[in-house]
């Protein structure tokens, strides 16, 4: 049974207007669902190629670092938070005993909740960041690539590179309207025990339908200048940001 | 204290009550993030056979967090009523679980004598079927302008999110929730922020809705309640106050609240008298691994820290409470089976504890579960006499990213175990021709007044 109704639709994305069969959903409306929880579900389990990645970093004409977190697999990063927050032995030796000149920003990535976000989304995000920094002479130290990793990894793996700021892009928890959104998170002076309250964080990365990348390089270029200008990020950056980024985005 | 047990010529050793009551608990991954689950199986039933022996009245002479460290834990002692207490006084852990299948009356006179503790720890060597049998008999009916949680029927929260609060939005998936038959228990939005211009918007979108049809239900913007507060004071017709608790001191902190905030805006929300049938007007929500994730645990477990919770929402005789159940994730609650216990847990508790216990049936999609699960919870929670569940659009929270239950689950389980609305909105369902007379939905609903009225709002339905 179809509700009459139905034209509301177009005031929202919320699934109303369904119609019943007996008190139950129509057939097409439930199998709709199942579709889109699949989607989800592929988004968080699917592991991501993190080498072939590389190579596609590599194609880009920028320098990538592959790291591990102690996680070994899909189960054990949802149930254990605090181990994708850090790097594993042998990687930490790796950044310790890398070379490197004066870094002004670390850049990571890893899958986080959808790798099929990082695979749809991240490799145009970097070039778009690349392009963003280069023109006001920011330097870029490795891309650093980790599977599994949290939020947080951007502390250690920021601190390892002694950079003054540490910028993670991260594949956001899928929603049953979007798989493949990319979330970045800007922390100044990383260091393991930063709060999520000195982050700055830019949501929805994925075109069409939410942010695109020129649009999301600018505002980190942004975010990035005001960090430095002010020494800090996360609340204290928050204040001044909206109307001067819309301003910068137009 | 610590407490141990031989079997099998192995001998287990709890470190003290908490650690006990922590190895106790059936599995769920807060417990184990938090390092106090149990290291085995086995360990975990003889833990069980050990709490078993422990009497009743230790958890009064031994606070898990010292009284003076913790005003949660002042709380629990302060409301602590022996008289009430005496007919179980003398029980153990074990011999109570037995005295409550045992006894066939309602049970509600015996609330203010239990503490969080006390009914959390019986819960743990309870198996499912034993926390629904007894969580039955404990009618708990609250009051602001309907009658909800009396025997038979099952209310619901309309929750019409929006992931910019668009009030056309909004005012869409209301319309659609009511003529479902949804929204007896609230209708409550979760803003996608909490300025004071949109709450005040929001506000006065579902106050005028209600009154121009004249819904005997309330409403909620469920904004931090010093959001409300200014926003009282500045005139805004605010029916409930909301707010998130948890069961320690340091947790609520983390929540940016305390007793005396939640005692204040209380105060605020009764003056502005509201109520037609009663004054309960406070809404809490909780859910297992919010100490945790806090860090305010003081190395209790999820369960306790969620019944301490209890103590905090029954101190303000509140219209409902309800866990959010699988909100948090499943590094707290990793797949169905722990969410549909974790469910029944708190449902239990909270009603032993006397309060309109409710349930956000619900699951994110990096957590081990589906729809299935939430139907199996829900029919269970039915069965339990859940006071209400949640009703969005199709389960999908399109502001909030995550699924619990829907207009049509809620109609389903009405159907299936014969529970009706709460009475004053049943006659107003049938009133409008929404519902048959029949406690089901209308054939002849598209014909109802509220469609008409509101069809101006895409500027064409109907």
């Amino acid at each position: 049974m179809n509700d009459r109704w139905s034209d509301l639709r177009t005031l929202t994305q919320a699934r109303i207007a369904l119609g019943r069969a007996g008190h139950a959903l129509p057939t097409t409306a439930l199998l709709d669902f199942q579709l889109a929880h699949a989607s989800a579900r592929d988004a968080v389990h699917k592991p991501w190629n993190v080498a072939a990645f590389a190579e596609e970093v590599y194609k880009l004409g920028l320098q990538a670092l592959v790291l591990s977190t102690p996680l070994t697999n899909r189960v054990e990063y949802l149930k254990r938070p605090d181990l994708g927050q850090v790097l594993d032995q042998e990687s930490e030796l790796k950044l310790e005993t890398l070379p490197h000149e004066d870094i002004d920003v670390a850049l990571i990535v890893t899958n986080g909740l959808s790798s099929t976000a990082v695979d749809k989304h991240a490799l145009p995000l970097l070039l778009a960041i690349a392009d963003a920094y280069h023109g006001h002479s920011l330097r870029l130290g490795p891309v650093c690539l980790v599977a599994n990793g949290r939020v947080a990894l951007s502390d250690s793996i920021g601190k390892g590179l002694d950079a003054r700021l540490a910028v993670v892009v991260v594949g956001e928890r899928p929603g049953l309207s979007a798989d493949d959104s990319l979330g970045l998170y800007i922390t100044y002076a990383p260091r393991p025990g930063r709060s999520n309250a000195e982050r700055n964080c830019i949501s929805n990365i994925r075109p069409p339908a939410g942010l695109g990348y020129e649009q999301a390089a600018r505002k980190l270029l942004y975010l990035t200048r005001e960090s430095i200008r002010l020494n800090g990020s996360g609340i204290l950056l928050k204040d001044q940001m909206p109307a001067q980024v819309v301003a910068t985005l137009r | 204290m610590s407490y141990s047990a031989t079997v099998a010529n192995r001998t287990y050793r709890f470190r003290d009550l908490r650690a006990l009551l922590a190895a106790a608990s059936p599995l769920r991954s807060a417990d184990e993030l938090a390092g106090l689950a149990a290291a085995s199986e086995k360990e975990r039933a003889v833990a069980q056979r050990v709490l078993a022996e422990v009497p009743l009245r230790k958890f009064l002479e031994e606070p898990l967090i010292p009284p003076e460290q913790d005003e949660v834990s002042r709380l629990i002692l302060e409301q602590h009523d022996p008289v009430a207490f005496a007919p179980v006084a003398s029980l153990s852990v074990g011999e109570f679980r037995e005295w409550l299948l045992s006894n066939s009356g309602d049970l509600g006179a015996l609330s203010w004598g239990l503490t969080p503790e006390m009914v959390a720890a019986t819960s743990k060597i309870m198996r499912n079927q034993d926390l629904i049998a007894v969580a039955r008999r404990c009618n708990v009916v609250t009051r602001f302008r309907n009658s909800i949680g009396l025997p038979g029927r099952l209310s619901t929260r309309l929750q019409p999110n929006h992931p910019t609060d668009d009030p056309k939005g909004i005012a869409a998936s209301t319309l659609d929730g009511l003529l479902y038959g949804s929204g007896d228990a609230v209708i409550g939005i979760n803003p996608a922020t909490d300025n004071l211009e949109n709450v005040h918007t929001l506000l006065n979108l579902l106050d005028e809705m209600r009154a121009r049809y004249e819904i005997p239900t309330q409403s909620c913007v469920l904004s931090h309640v010093t959001t409300t507060m200014e926003l009282m004071q500045r005139g805004s017709p605010v029916d409930l106050v909301f707010q998130s608790i948890a069961g320690t001191e340091a947790a609520n902190r983390s929540f940016g609240v305390d007793l005396s905030t939640l005692r204040e805006a209380r105060q605020m929300a009764l003056e502005l008298n509201r109520g037609t049938l009663g004054d309960n007007l406070m809404y809490f929500e909780t859910g297992q691994g919010s100490a945790l994730s806090a860090g305010a645990h003081h190395g209790i477990d999820a369960q306790i820290c969620e019944a301490r919770a209890y103590a905090v929402a029954r101190e303000f005789s509140p219209l409902l409470v309800n866990t959010v159940v699988g909100f948090i994730g499943p590094e707290y609650l990793y797949d169905g089976k722990q969410i549909i216990r974790a469910g029944l847990e708190d449902h239990f508790c909270g009603k032993l504890l006397g309060l309109p216990m409710g349930c956000d049936v619900c699951y994110t999609n990096h957590a081990e579960a589906d729809q299935n699960d939430m139907d199996n919870l829900l029919t269970l929670l039915g069965v339990a006499g859940c006071t209400y569940v949640m009703g969005i659009p199709g389960s999908d929270d399109i502001m909030l990213a995550y699924q619990s239950t829907s207009f049509h689950d809620a109609l389903y389980l009405r159907q299936v175990l014969g529970l009706r609305p709460a009475p004053e909105f049943e006659a107003w369902l049938v009133r409008m021709g929404i519902f048959d007379g029949r406690n089901t939905l209308s054939d002849q609903r598209s014909n109802t007044p509220l469609l008409s009225a509101f069809g101006n709002l895409s500027g064409g339905t109907t």
